[in-house]
This record gives structure tokens, sequence and C-alpha cells, in this order.
């Protein structure tokens, strides 16, 4: 593998992402529409829905919050590259602005737009090494709509039996202002910031995957009646997906990241 | 407890729109323009100063978005949270007669009571940026470009766009504050 055809297949995923909603989130926004009941909570997932299709079949953004894109990359111990992952990727990113891309990325304190998505620190890139040869690569673009609504908090150590509370909370806290229904990153333990890590890493699970404690919480948010774009009905949320870390005997961090319904994320495995 | 709501075609910003009700539902034939925080910013300036705008504002269709357009053309255009617009909104009221905003999220308490009497909030689905973009027919111009490709001023002509649900009314009627009373009552 060369750097041009990196830079391609990891192009190819942007656009794949960004065009393309994974399929374990469309089938929960189907069931979504059947299990509504309410004409307006009917009406936006049925809008939701139109939307996939036309973003899938013209390769339209989903969203034109294409948001701030990140990067999980894997590479496999025995691989041998000559030249530079980081580098490939941000040039990715600059070819697909504003072809798919919306320019988002500013300066924190002049507010200037870089207007190719790239600056100090973004692409944000988390890098992993694992065993074998190859090269995995996962992108997951997150807009500013529901990222702003995520919330933290470093709990006492033996208020383990608080978390749940603290996520329906911070869901009633949002409403309707991070598009839902919505996907909870869930990252606990760690550190104060490695917890908010593990509730972005979060986000790339399968919603297929959750487990007994995910779904209870799931239940508890549900109840609450926020509903489709805060309008009310029985799907505030799609999943509650978590990541765990061990974490200091003094203290209990906790992380809720807040997803839009589109979850976006494609990846590709060289 | 719920019944089938009126769906109605907007096609320009008259007194009619101060008879339409929380709930229903509303399509958009005709020409909106979209403006986000900093368009708001200096719309505030322009309207403080004494300034003539570049574009008409009273008697507009206010859209929250920020477009991606590729090549002179829409490729998404969905709304933004409009809250991060509640803190220019009621001075700009103030210096209109009648308007319509379409959004996400709603808005603070203090543009729905700017809004009595004289505005309506819209709300469109968040993230339908593909949909949208499938009702704008044409971009009949831009202003303010300096502020970058999502914060700009376009100028769009669109047709049935929608289903936009009337979430706040010029009665004050707002669907997100039901919600919200009925959700806080639960925690």
């Amino acid at each position: 593998m060369n750097y041009e055809e990196l830079v391609n297949a990891v192009s190819e995923i942007i656009l794949k992402a960004q065009t393309e909603l994974p399929l374990d989130v469309v089938n929960a926004l189907k069931r979504a529409y059947e299990v509504e009941e309410s004409e307006i909570a009917r009406k936006n997932l049925e809008v939701i829905l139109q939307n996939i299709e036309i973003a899938k079949n013209s390769k339209l953004p989903i969203c034109q919050d294409t948001g701030i894109p990140f990067f999980f990359v894997e590479i496999g111990r025995e691989l041998e590259l000559d030249f530079d992952i980081k580098k490939a990727i941000v040039e990715a990113v600059r070819r697909q602005t504003p072809a798919i891309l919306r320019p988002n990325a500013v300066h924190p304190l002049t507010r200037k737009n870089s207007g190719d998505n790239t600056g100090i620190g973004i692409p944000v890139i988390n890098i992993d090494f694992v065993d074998g040869d190859r090269l995995k690569i996962t992108y997951l673009p997150k807009g500013a709509g529901s990222e702003n609504v995520s919330q933290l908090k470093m709990f006492l150590p033996m208020e383990v039996g608080k978390i749940k509370k603290f996520v329906v909370e911070s869901v009633a806290k949002a409403m309707g202002m991070p598009c839902p229904p919505i996907i909870i990153g869930l990252g606990i333990g760690g550190s104060f910031d490695v917890s908010a890590k593990l509730a972005k890493k979060a986000l790339l699970r399968s919603i297929e995957s959750m487990n007994e404690f995910e779904l209870e919480i799931l239940e508890a948010i549900n109840s609450l009646g926020i509903g489709p774009m805060g309008l009310g009905g029985k799907t505030t949320a799609l999943a509650v997906l978590s990541e765990i870390n061990h974490c200091h005997t003094a203290s209990l961090p906790v992380a809720v990241n807040i997803q839009c319904w589109a979850n976006r994320r494609a990846e590709v495995v060289l | 407890m719920i019944s089938k709501p009126k769906e109605i075609i907007i096609s320009k910003v008259d007194e009619k729109i101060l008879s339409l009700k929380a709930g229903d539902l509303v399509h958009i034939s005709g020409e909106i323009l979209t403006a986000r925080d900093k368009a708001h910013a200096r719309i505030l300036e322009f309207l403080e100063s004494g300034e003539k705008l570049p574009f008409k504002l009273n008697r507009s269709i206010v859209y929250h978005c920020g477009p991606i357009i590729s090549d002179n053309k829409v490729i998404s255009a969905g709304p933004t949270t409009s809250e991060r617009m509640s803190a220019y909104a009621p001075k700009i009221l103030e210096k209109v007669d009648l308007m319509v905003m379409i959004g996400k999220g709603g808005m603070g308490k203090d543009v729905v009571s700017a809004m009595k009497g004289k505005a309506i909030y819209l709300a469109f689905t968040g993230g339908a940026g593909a949909f949208a973009a499938s009702k704008i027919k044409k971009i009949k111009g831009v202003f303010w470009e300096d502020l970058g490709m999502a914060e700009a001023v376009w100028i769009f002509e669109v047709e049935n766009f929608g289903p936009c649900i009337v979430a706040i009314d010029a009665q004050g009627n707002n669907l997100y504050e039901e919600v919200e009373r009925m959700v806080m009552a639960k925690l």
C-alpha cells in the first residue's frame, strides 16, 4: 500500500459515512416509526427515513453538519509503511471539502474557519496497535448540536448507583436540541479525559449489541417522552452504548457523549 | 387525544400566518433566507445602526441553516439548533412586523414572547439535510459570504418545503414547552 492508495481509501469511507447510514441505525429508526403513535413523531421519522434514502441514492450528505472528523486507527504490529498515515488522513479530509464535507473547523478564540476541515488537532486521530499485519481505519463524523449537550461528571467512588440517573437527567436537559432519537455513548472509569474518550469510542459499537445495564438505562430514557426532535413521543433514544476502563480507587468519572440519530460511521480494512 | 393536524401551504408572509396553531403542518413554496449566529449578529448591527440590509428581512422566512453548497448547488441543507439564535431574535423581531422562522429544537422564552402577534416558529426535522436540499429549487442570491459558507445569508427558492410543524404559534403556544413540562414532571 502506498500513500495515494490510503488517501483514496480514506476519501471513500468519508463519502460512505456521510451518505449511507449504517444498517443497525436504519433498522432502529424503522422500528421507532412502527412504535410511534403521535402524528408529529411519525412525520419526523418519515422525513428521517426518506432523507436516508435520498442521501444514499443521490450520494448527498445525510446532514449538512458533516461534523468534526474523528478517526480510529488500528495498526497491525507486523505492518511496515514508508509514509505518514496521519498525513494521508488529513489529505483525504481536505480532498472531500467541500465536495462532501462542509468546512467546520475554526480556531476556538478567533473563530476563523480554516476552510478545509483541518486545524490544530483536527482531524482527531486515535491510534492503537494490534496483532497482525492489517490496517483498520474507522471514521466517525460528530456534529455540534449533539456534542454541545454532552456531559461529564466526577462521581464519588461509592456513587455507582447514581450513574443511571445522571444519564437520564443529561438527556432530559438536552431535550430536542441534539436531534432525537439520539444514541448515547457512555464512558465509565478511566480518568477525567479518558472517560470522555471512552464515551466517544462507544458510539462505534452496533446498536444491536446492547447489554442489560444499557437496556435498563435506555428504557428509563424512553419513558421520558421527549420523542423525535423533542416534540413528544416514545422514542427519545435508539441506544445506550457504554465502554468501561478501570479507574483510581478514589474516583468514578462518567462521561455522556450524546449523538444525533445520524450516527454516521464507516470503516476500511487494508 | 391527538387529532390529525391541518396541512397548509405558505407562499408569502402575510397576516394569515398569525392564525396558524401549534401542531399544524406547513409546506412552503417561495423564497426563504438562511441565517445562523454570525448573520444574526450582523443583522442586529445593521438594524441598530440604521443601516439598510442588503436583503429583505421584514415579512420574510428566516431559516436557521448552514447549508453545504458545492458547484453552486445546494447539496445538504437541514436546520441548525435555533437556541443559539435566541439571544438575537427578540431584538430583531422588534424591528419587523411579520416573520416566519424555521429551525430545530425551539427557542427561548424571550423569543416566544417577542413573537406574539407577529411571528411563528416552524420545526423542520433535524438532520434531514439531503431531503431539505431536494426541496430547494434555486439559489437566488448570497450575501455576506465573508462569514463563510455555513454562516452566509443564502436566498433560496423552495418548493413544497416541508413538512414543517408549527411548534410555536403567534399566540405563544409552544409545543416544546408542553413536552418539557411533561418530562420534568417525570424526573
